[in-house]
Formats: C-alpha cells, structure tokens, sequence
C-alpha cells in the first residue's frame, strides 16, 4: 500500500478551506481534475456521514467516488476514506483507501497538506512481492534520466 | 477516467522485482547501449541466465534488442517505463489539478469574504488570514 502527499500555500485561511472542503457547495465546485462541472454530491459533514462526488472526464465517462468522514476537526483537520464506485483513478475500482487533509494558518493564508493512503500499488492488485518498493525507487531513479531521451 | 493498460504493467511491474533485472536496467541507463557480452560480464551469472532476463525485460517491452553483425545490441526503452511512472504517479494526477481548482475556488472566497468584511467595516481586517 502507498501514499502520497501533496503540500500547498493557499491565500485563504483555514475556515474558508474547511468550508470548500465540508459544504456541497464548496465541493461542488472543485472536486475534479478536470475544467468541467461536478455533477452530483453529497456532504454530510459528521462523523459517519457520507461523502459522495461525481464528475465527468472529457472523454465522457464518468467517475463517482463515496466516502465517509471519519475524523472532523474544524477548521484544522478532517480524515475520511474513499473508493471509486465508478471510473476513477485507474486499477482502484471497489478498493477503500484513506484521504487526510489539513490546514495551517500560515501569513497571507493556509497551508494545506493532503495525504491519500492506503493506495493500491500494483496494476490489478497481482500479488504484492519481495523487492518491490526496491524496484519502485529504481524505476524512479531510472525515469528521471530516461523521460529526456524518449 | 486516467486509464493503462493493467496486464502490459503487470508485466513492467514483474520484470522489476527482480534484482538483476532491475540491476540491468541501471546500467542501460547508464550506458545507453551494450552488446548481450558486456551486459553479461559483471554478473555471477551464466550467459543463458542472463539472455531468461533479457527476455523478461523484452516481453515487458523495457528494453529492445538488436543485432549488429555478430553481436546484439542491448538498449533501454524509456516508452513503457514512462508509462509505468505514470501509473505510479496516478493519483498525483488526480490530486494536483484538483487542488488547483480547490485553491482558485478557496482564495475567491477569500477575496469575497474580505470585500464584505472590508465594506461591513464593522469587521477588523483579518490581513493574516
């Protein structure tokens, strides 16, 4: 299982990050990767409450996550868990991992940190071998040099 | 929504847990090209054991083979690497244009927040947010 973690200054401070991040209608507004509308969502913002998002790709396929929160700490920090019930990240279909945000007032806004664990790591979930964050840190060793010469 | 084609990964994937294998790879990466001979030599491994390898490495379509004369050359292919880096950095896909929509939506509000306060004038300025 892995993680990753992405950290970022933004100029808001950290009630109005919670709130984007805790109302449908902050959701609604950004939780895609891609420059077209969310289509549905559902926050409910307690402990146990679920959490639901869909959004198209501009392929046209859709993708539809659910969680539910887990930890709600406003406006600092809040824990839940996801899974793709359609389309989505590739290979991780049906699989339940764990989505940690939080947010530090820092000058001129927050800093926000987001931690999504409990990540499948292999391409159809083959069984997990030895040797195998060895040869994750290798292949990033090796995309380094190789991604110029292609 | 960020698709690849699983069975070719799972072979990239395969072909990477192995340490000699991945050992070969390195010194692809190192020496752009090297005839199966020079490949083999640093290894304490037979010459066939060797060429198994390189077939696992074919099959996954991470390296190319081709003969010069009498020898074969043996270079890296950086296509399906690419593509299993990718892969890896998936979610990071996901995450980074999200976040920038969340930051552009997030300082918006900011910014129409301030506004009101600035005009309720009832409201200190919260300049450090």
């Amino acid at each position: 299982m892995t993680s990753i973690t992405l950290v970022r200054q933004v100029a808001a401070r950290p009630a109005v990050l919670f709130e984007a991040l805790t109302t449908s209608e902050g959701v609604a507004a950004w939780w895609s990767p891609f420059d077209l509308p969310v289509t549905a969502t559902e926050v409910d913002a307690r402990i146990g409450g679920i959490f639901r998002v869909r959004f198209p790709s501009p392929d046209g396929e859709e993708n539809e996550a659910v969680g539910e929160y887990l930890e709600l700490a406003p406006p600092s920090r809040l824990a839940m868990s996801w899974r793709w019930v359609d389309g989505g990240v590739a290979g991780d279909l049906g699989h339940t991992s764990r989505i940690e945000i939080e947010l530090r007032p820092v000058e001129g806004g927050s800093e926000l940190t987001v931690t999504h664990s409990d990540l499948r790591d292999e391409a159809s979930g083959a069984t997990h071998e030895q040797g195998w964050s060895a040869a994750l840190a290798k292949l990033a060793r090796l995309m380094d040099t190789t991604a110029y010469h292609a | 929504m960020l698709n690849y084609q699983d069975r070719d990964l799972d072979r990239v994937f395969a072909a990477l847990t192995d340490p000699t294998r991945r050992e070969i790879l390195a010194r692809l990466e190192r020496e752009e090209s090297l005839s199966i001979k020079a490949l083999a030599a640093p290894f304490p491994i037979k010459l066939p054991a060797v060429m198994k390898h390189l077939d696992v490495l074919g099959a996954a379509g991470l390296i190319t083979r081709c003969k010069q004369g009498r020898t074969v050359d043996v270079r890296l292919s950086p296509a399906r690497l690419q593509e299993a880096a990718e892969w890896l950095r998936r979610y990071e896909r996901f995450w980074t244009p999200a976040l920038d929509r969340l930051a552009a939506h997030a300082e918006a509000k900011e910014a129409e927040a301030r506004q009101s306060e600035a005009a309720d004038g009832q409201k200190t300025e919260t300049a450090d947010g």
